[in-house]
């Protein structure tokens, strides 16, 4: 790994954590989005360094992809959304800010745990980086169960989906190209589903938050 | 001929896109169904003596296993293609014929993900497709547009788009050990037999964290407990076709990764993790069946539990994991999908008919509608586990594999809950079908009848006589051992 390509590496893969512990702290749903364009490109840089130093063209095709769909597509998708959203802004989330994030911190320990094998399997850098994907999926976890936004969910969503493109990066350049072709296709049409189904909800229910839709029990 | 099967119900989606919903288009999509029917079968008769069939440079595979389910997705397609034009009401307004034709579409859309999931050789492509299914299901399953029906397809999408994506990281997980075994980076793979071949060398604490959350996240769609909230909703809102397509045949779909990432675990890890992890999951469904089934209230919603219990006598069995569990696992996944699509299909006859599908609101059908009262009557004895349907017959060797590894006491549990659910099953089919009454005036025409009678017939025949499914489900069950 050269010495440029790996710092790249070693401060995208920080910085997509980092993006997805700040969309704990967002409450703003335009800005949530944004951060998700950031985590996009943050991402790509991964992917687009990892290539260079490894001389991977499918990887290389990936690091495209990643900036088209996740950078660009998905985000511009869901910003209509919240740009059509008078009141974009998440009410009250199940756990309060400060909380959450000190859940965060201790889900980050956890993924270091839980990610210990992997750097013993492969001593290396990049294998060292790999609890950052497993604490970014942790920590969309935590986004989508603690708010009650829809728009929010989505987000969590894909800052799931971010941190297990992460991990593929950073321990296998990648997964092959027909997986990630078909798994990209696949968060693009999640999105639009998604985003369909909003408008339909918003048509014919108006802005309800998710926690008010209790019809359905036993 | 793997071609004819794939291409079916994609090519007729193409043409829904352009034949007016109707006659044409409800024929169209039966004759889909029935051609990957007669594909299945011929895939059957190609792998049952152990031949695997490779097309498109490899990324096809199919063996004896995948030949089963081909047959599963193709008769419960068949089934409920053919009772689409019965739920649907088309009128001249362009949006209910608009929604009508985005029906139409999609589920040959979700027929064709479900095929391609057991059909592809890579584990990650597979993926690829179960999520393809939630994608296509999505809109099916909000098709009524009601506030229900919304709020059950944003959890149903929301939900299983979340558990599947701990499957995909532990495929990546998987990929990364496959990477590591010895034979080179090179030799990094997601094809299901060259991980088996890689199996011994992989890395075992990086695959046990692997394997538990592909379990955990297939789990999620198969819809065992504690990963089962989005699935009463899911199957009571969807129109009733659609129903029967998801509980019938798409959980099973699900299960069938499991099935097969179960092999690779056991020979890097032994048998003890998976088995664990599926003995927990499946008692702890058949738990909130039995709990869920007692207090249900409705008719469409007391289905969904009972497919809960089913795929979690399914996932006690596959925890077992010997060739005859397999095969009789097999034989439970073709018996409940007939089953429990003849019981939905039936539940859409009811609503239509009736205007609800609370139980408290059905009364004395044997008497009001003799036919289709009888249909939920042998559907429901056949889904309590009563002879002389299938699943008499598969519950019975499940339970003996499941002795004969030492898994006697998980057997006697689920006996015990399976007790309960049938209890509650008959007390339920009790309230609506028994009791005085006068037959109704419009009679369920015989066409939409015929087809649910038909299937009953084929799973008591199957009950009785192994043949011809006995070679095929050992053929299948010895692809995984």
């Amino acid at each position: 790994m050269t010495g440029l390509a790996g710092a790249v590496i070693d401060l995208a893969a920080v910085a997509v954590l980092v993006i997805g512990v700040a969309g704990l702290w967002r409450r703003d749903l335009r800005a949530l989005v944004g951060l998700l364009r950031i985590q996009g490109i943050a991402l790509a840089l991964v992917a687009a360094s990892t290539a260079a130093t490894q001389h991977d063209v499918g990887l290389g095709v990936t690091a495209v992809l990643v900036v088209v769909v996740k950078a660009g597509v998905v985000p511009t998708l869901l910003g209509r959304v919240a740009r059509s959203d008078p009141g974009a802004r998440e009410s009250a989330p199940f756990i309060n800010v400060p909380s959450s994030l000190v859940l965060a911190a201790a889900l980050v320990g956890l993924a270091v745990v839980v990610g210990a094998p992997l750097h013993a399997l492969a001593p290396g850098r990049a294998a060292a980086l790999a609890p950052l994907g497993l604490a970014t999926v942790l920590t969309g976890y935590l986004l989508l169960v603690t708010r009650r936004r829809a728009l929010s969910q989505v987000v969590g969503l894909l800052v799931i989906d971010n941190g297990v493109a992460l991990m593929t990066f950073l321990l296998t350049a990648g997964v092959p190209l027909i997986v990630e072709l078909g798994g990209s296709l696949d968060v693009l049409l999640v999105v639009v589903v998604l985003r369909a189904l909003l408008g339909t909800m918003r048509a014919r229910l108006g802005n309800v938050a998710l926690d008010e839709l209790r019809e359905l029990h036993d | 001929m793997v071609f004819v099967v794939v291409l079916a119900p994609l090519v007729v989606a193409l043409a829904l896109l352009v034949v007016a919903p109707g006659r044409r288009a409800e024929a169209l999509s039966v004759a889909s169904s029935l051609a990957v029917l007669a594909g299945g079968i011929a895939l059957a008769a190609a792998t049952v003596h152990g031949r695997v069939v490779h097309a498109l440079g490899g990324v096809i595979r199919v063996d004896a296993l995948s030949a089963v389910m081909v047959i599963v997705i193709g008769t419960v397609a068949s089934l409920a293609t053919s009772a689409m034009g019965r739920t649907l009401v088309v009128t001249a307004d362009p949006a209910s014929r608009r929604r009508a034709r985005e029906y139409g579409v999609l589920v040959q859309v979700f027929v064709a993900a479900m095929l391609g999931a057991v059909l592809v050789a890579n584990l990650g492509v597979v993926w690829v497709m179960v999520e393809a299914t939630t994608i296509a299901t999505t809109f099916l399953v909000g098709h009524e547009r009601s506030r229900r029906a919304i709020e059950a397809s944003w959890k149903y999408a929301v939900l299983c788009s979340v558990g599947i994506a701990l499957a995909f990281l532990g495929l990546v997980l998987l990929y990364f050990a496959s990477a590591h075994a010895g034979a080179g980076p090179r030799a990094a793979t997601l094809d299901w037999s060259g991980l088996r071949a890689l199996a011994p060398h992989l890395d075992p604490k990086v695959t046990r964290l692997a394997v538990g959350l592909i379990v955990l996240g297939f789990g999620t769609k198969v819809g065992l407990a504690p990963l089962q909230s989005w699935l009463p909703d899911a199957h009571s809102q969807a129109p009733a076709p659609v129903s029967a397509l998801m509980s019938g045949v798409l959980l099973t779909v699900a299960l069938y990764a499991i099935l097969r990432v179960r092999t690779i675990a056991d020979a890097a890890l032994g048998v003890g993790f998976v088995r664990t992890l599926l003995v927990v999951l499946g008692l702890a469904s058949l738990g909130v069946a039995a709990v869920m089934v007692i207090v249900q209230r409705d008719l469409k919603r007391l289905l969904a539990y009972s497919s809960i219990e089913h795929m979690g006598l399914i996932a006690l069995a596959t925890a077992a994991g010997t060739p005859l569990a397999i095969a009789a696992a097999l034989l439970h996944v073709i018996g409940h999908g007939l089953v429990k699509s003849v019981l939905f299909l039936g539940a859409g006859e009811v609503h239509h008919a009736e205007s609800t599908t609370t139980i408290a609101g059905i009364r004395a059908l044997l008497r009001r509608r003799a036919a289709l009262g009888g249909v939920l009557a042998a559907g429901l004895v056949a889904l309590a586990g009563l002879p002389p349907f299938s699943l008499f017959a598969s519950e019975i060797a499940m339970f003996r594999a499941e002795f004969s590894v030492g898994l006697g006491w998980a057997a006697g549990l689920a006996l015990g809950l399976l007790v309960v659910i049938a209890a509650g099953l008959l007390r339920a089919g009790r309230q609506m079908l028994l009791g005085p009454g006068e037959p109704a005036p419009e009679r369920t025409p015989r066409r939409a009848i015929a087809p649910l009678v038909a299937a009953l017939v084929v799973c008591a025949v199957l009950g009785l006589v192994a043949w011809p499914l006995a070679s095929l489900l050992h053929a299948a069950a010895g692809v995984l051992s």
